[in-house]
């Protein structure tokens, strides 16, 4: 245990030595004598700034559509404005519309907020899956809060446009892998083509931080003979990591000077409640053991993802204000999956707690709708009244609000973000495809237009080329 | 323990229900061989077998009627291809019987003593509708991976429809691996034991004489036999468009090999070269990220431009869960509905796209003419559905097979209704059930 944790502080240090000369933005405060100095150093917060601008487009006019608006409205016949990639205005029928706007008449379509998918890999394990893709997992230490999942993400990955053009998600958080305990900064990405990551990170979305509970981590370390082998260790390796950030911190807090750990500043971050936790955990007693775990060191979780047994405790979560992000329906594939229940996301939202659908998966993403209308459905079967609006919230606002952009994306309310879809039919059906996609106000997909569906530079000259996907 | 124990007394007393003789009326009757639904549809079973199925079909006197009230009835599903009885739980190694990775045999395999019909997987699967599965192995340390067999899911301890219905292999990148490292091994390795099973079976060398009498073993040879003679369908796991070409090409040297090729995400690039062959393919339909680099041109259009190309097309759930996810069939098929719809796309027709995941999978097993469908003389396997069973939601409100009556309540049912309410009653939940 103690091996471990050291481990990889150690290699913290040693990165830190390059890190300390505090520069951009947020560095202004610093001081300018060295590291050494008395004054307390504050180190750039934003190494890697986000260079996404919205891409630009027409003011357009959706009219005739069933509007899910994210947040749990619904519009029969309704119209969506948007323009300088915002949302004007969604109303009824007699909502105006200005003479400069486009119009697409969407009779029989559906319109919703963009699929904000709160679990993905993409691009960190990105197709094609081959060795020297496989950058999900720093599975060196069970506790790596220094790596950012951003400096592993490929752009060129083309799981990106599949999720755009056939699944609707205009934004996404990209995750390191689950091996380790805490296994570092989480990205929030929106879903557009860029050469360089920074090109698509979300503008002034906050960090997160993956953590793993259960059968995963123990059995990495474990398997190398070292701690954690147990889901006891894996709490101690916990408790003794977050003991030493609380210290970390403490220093910070108090105006001393801190060797810059990069390790600690990111637990330092969660424990400020600037760094968003993601707790990668299925069982419900090991959910309710993390929850006072936080507690113990001053932290939230945001949300617990994968969450199988959910339902089991669907009150606790409910009152302590955590999200469950689940599938559908997965199951088997490990004996932490065993208790899985089709029923788990209506009961957790019948419990009146946050509710999310996500994918962890490059396949799935791309009908994150279609696993939401089986989760619905099972909900009605047993008698849990859920509307299609409300199933909408689980694939937008919620996931949106999880990640700290519910003010900025994730609904149609007027001034934020145009990431729209609009549907070739009811998004609950098996039959619907996008149509089109937009991501501020910009039109980067139209199921009408090839020339509006992305096409990675690792695609291009292969078999296949820019085909429907 | 005690409850997993009440609970199998509990299916066997419900297995020793002889097969229903029943009709089932008012239904919106899928046949399940491509035609058009049947409005105000009956299907007769007696003695486990469909003997009518259509409009204006009599009822005959005596026999129990059940009003499908105008809803959707169908053939169970055909899970085209599947893990389905050989795995509990993936993680759990000794509930997990996919792969043999130690074994000295290989083709000789055999997984039908693997199955465990009490498995939990089973009752899921079924309750999604699937009553029917063709069973590969996955794989053993050699080429061939053994050989798999065709399974009914009822709630009883005889799975086994067809023991020893197909043989598996894999070429591509999965078959280098095991040959040694690149396709011309994998090749050579396949013609090389094909041979020496011939060889042995004539009684002209002994395995032995062959130089490498690690390389197969006597019941390796048996079974490759029935292989040559086609006799056994050899499933083949291929995806680039000129692997395809190529394993389309063994038939030069061994022309009897009953081909069925599995996975075949580049098959629209040799489409004509499948339909010119008469081969018929298995296809996850929704693949379309180049996964790997020999499925570059991957794309969710194959099984439509397959199909469109006079390809026999079944669709099934693999490189997903092919042990637990079954029911994922009904929503991939619904899927190729919806991409027929999508400029540009290809996909099915309603009724191509059901026949995709019942009769198509039984013609490529070569048991068209006894399950997959609800055409006279087959298997009494019938599903009531609450809704279109292509869309996503419907569920079983009922199900035959073999003409008995099935249980549609799994482990994670009761689950649920143990946690309906989460918070704790007046005692602990475990005594809730």
């Amino acid at each position: 245990m103690i091996r471990g944790v050291k481990g990889s502080l150690l290699a913290a240090v040693s990165l830190a030595l390059v890190g300390c000369a505090a520069s951009g933005s947020e560095a202004k405060s610093a001081s300018d004598k060295p590291a050494a100095a008395e004054k307390p150093v504050k180190f750039d917060k934003d190494p890697y700034p986000s260079t996404y601008r919205p891409y630009g487009g027409r003011p357009t006019a959706v009219r005739g559509v069933t509007i899910f608006d994210g947040e749990g409205g619904r519009i029969d016949n309704g119209v969506v404005l948007f323009a300088g990639g915002k949302v004007e205005a969604v109303g009824g029928a007699d909502t105006a519309i200005p003479a400069d706007f486009d119009v697409i008449d969407g009779s029989g379509k559906f319109v919703t907020p963009g699929i904000i998918d709160i679990h993905s890999h993409l691009g960190d394990y990105p197709s094609p899956s081959v060795e020297a893709h496989s950058d999900g997992n720093e599975a060196t230490s069970p506790t790596t809060p220094e790596v950012w999942s951003e400096h592993s993400v490929w752009p060129q990955d083309p799981g990106f446009s599949r999720a755009l053009a056939n699944g609707g998600v205009t934004a996404l958080q990209v995750l390191p892998g689950s091996a380790n305990l805490m296994g570092g900064r989480s990205i929030t990405l929106k879903n557009v083509p860029s050469r360089t990551v920074q090109g698509m990170k979300f503008p002034g979305a906050p960090y997160g931080m993956k953590m793993a509970c259960g059968e995963n981590p123990k059995r990495v370390y474990g398997g190398k003979g070292r701690a954690p082998s147990t889901r006891m260790g894996n709490f101690a390796v916990n408790r003794a990591t977050w003991q030493k950030a609380a210290a970390y911190k403490k220093k910070m807090d108090d105006g001393k000077a801190v060797d810059r750990d990069l390790a600690m500043e990111t637990l330092a971050g969660v424990l400020a409640g600037e760094i968003l936790v993601h707790n990668h955990c299925y069982r419900a007693d090991e959910m309710a053991l993390v929850i006072d775990m936080s507690k113990e060191f001053g932290y939230k979780v945001s949300t617990f993802h994968h969450a199988v047994e959910s339902y089991k405790i669907a009150d606790i979560l409910a009152k302590e204000g955590i999200c469950s992000a689940m599938w559908a329906d997965w199951w088997g594939f490990k004996m932490e999956a065993y208790d899985s229940v089709n029923e788990n996301i209506p009961l957790v939202y019948k419990a009146g707690a946050c509710t999310i659908v996500h994918s962890d998966d490059a396949n799935q993403i791309q009908r994150l709708n279609q696993e939401a209308a089986k989760a619905r459905a099972a909900g009605r079967r047993m008698g849990i009244d859920v509307s299609d609006e409300q199933a909408w919230t689980w694939l937008s606002y919620n996931p949106a609000k999880a990640l700290g952009i519910g003010d900025k994306t994730g609904s149609l309310k007027a001034g934020k973000m145009a990431d729209v879809v609009l549907w070739n039919g009811n998004p609950f059906s098996a039959y619907t495809r996008p149509e089109k996609v937009w991501v501020d106000g910009a039109l980067m997909f139209d199921a009408f237009d090839p020339k509006r569906r992305p096409v990675s530079d690792f695609e291009l000259g292969q078999p296949g080329e820019g085909d429907v996907k | 323990m005690m409850r997993a124990l009440f609970l199998s007394a509990a299916a066997l007393i419900a297995v020793s229900a002889a097969a229903q003789d029943i009709a089932i009326t008012n239904a919106k009757l899928v046949i399940g061989d491509g035609s058009a639904p049947i409005e105000g549809g009956t299907v007769v079973v007696r003695g486990g077998k469909v003997v009518a199925a259509g409009a204006g079909v009599a009822v005959p006197a005596g026999i129990e009627r059940v009003d499908a009230g105008g809803r959707w009835v169908t053939p169970g599903i055909v899970a085209a291809f599947s893990r389905v009885g050989l795995v509990e739980v993936d993680a759990v190694t000794g509930t997990n019987d996919r792969n043999a990775p130690r074994t000295r045999f290989s083709a000789g395999l055999d997984i039908a003593p693997a199955l465990n019909p009490m498995g939990s997987p089973v009752a899921v699967n079924r309750a999604s509708g699937v009553t029917r599965a063709i069973v590969a192995p996955g794989g053993s340390s050699n080429l061939f991976a053994g050989q798999g067999a065709v399974v009914d899911l009822a709630d009883d301890m005889d799975m086994v429809t067809k023991p020893r219905a197909l043989q598996f292999v894999a070429f591509g990148e999965a078959g280098s691996a095991k040959a040694g490292g690149s396709r011309a091994a994998t090749f050579l390795l396949f013609r090389e034991q094909l041979l020496a099973a011939r060889s042995y079976a004539r009684g002209s060398a002994t395995l032995a004489e062959w130089g490498n009498d690690a390389m197969i073993q006597r019941a390796d040879a048996d079974a490759l036999v029935q292989v040559i003679n086609g006799t056994t369908p050899l499933f083949v796991r291929v995806d680039r468009a000129a692997d395809i070409v190529n394993v389309l090409k063994l038939r030069q040297e061994f022309p009897a090999l009953k081909l069925v090729l599995v996975g075949v995400t580049e098959g629209w690039l040799v489409a004509r070269e499948l339909a010119a062959a008469k081969v018929p393919v298995l296809v996850s339909p929704l693949t379309d990220l180049p996964a790997s680099f020999e499925q570059l041109g991957a794309t969710q259009s194959n099984a439509g431009r397959l199909k469109a190309a006079g390809v026999d097309v079944s669709v099934g759930v693999f490189d997903d869960d092919d042990a637990h996810k079954m029911g994922y069939a009904t929503q991939y098929a619904g899927n190729l509905v919806g991409l027929a719809r999508l400029p540009g796309a290809s996909g099915m027709t309603w009724d191509q796209a059901f026949a995709s995941i019942s009769s198509a999978p039984a013609r490529a097993v070569g048991m068209e003419a006894s399950i997959g469908s609800l055409r006279p003389g087959r298997v009494g396997d019938v599903v009531v559905w609450d809704n279109d069973p292509l869309e996503l939601g419907s569920r079983p409100t009922a199900i035959w097979i073999d003409g008995k009556a099935q249980s549609l309540t799994t482990r994670q049912d009761r689950l649920r209704d143990r946690y309906a309410t989460p918070g704790e009653g007046a005692l602990p939940k475990a005594y809730d059930r």
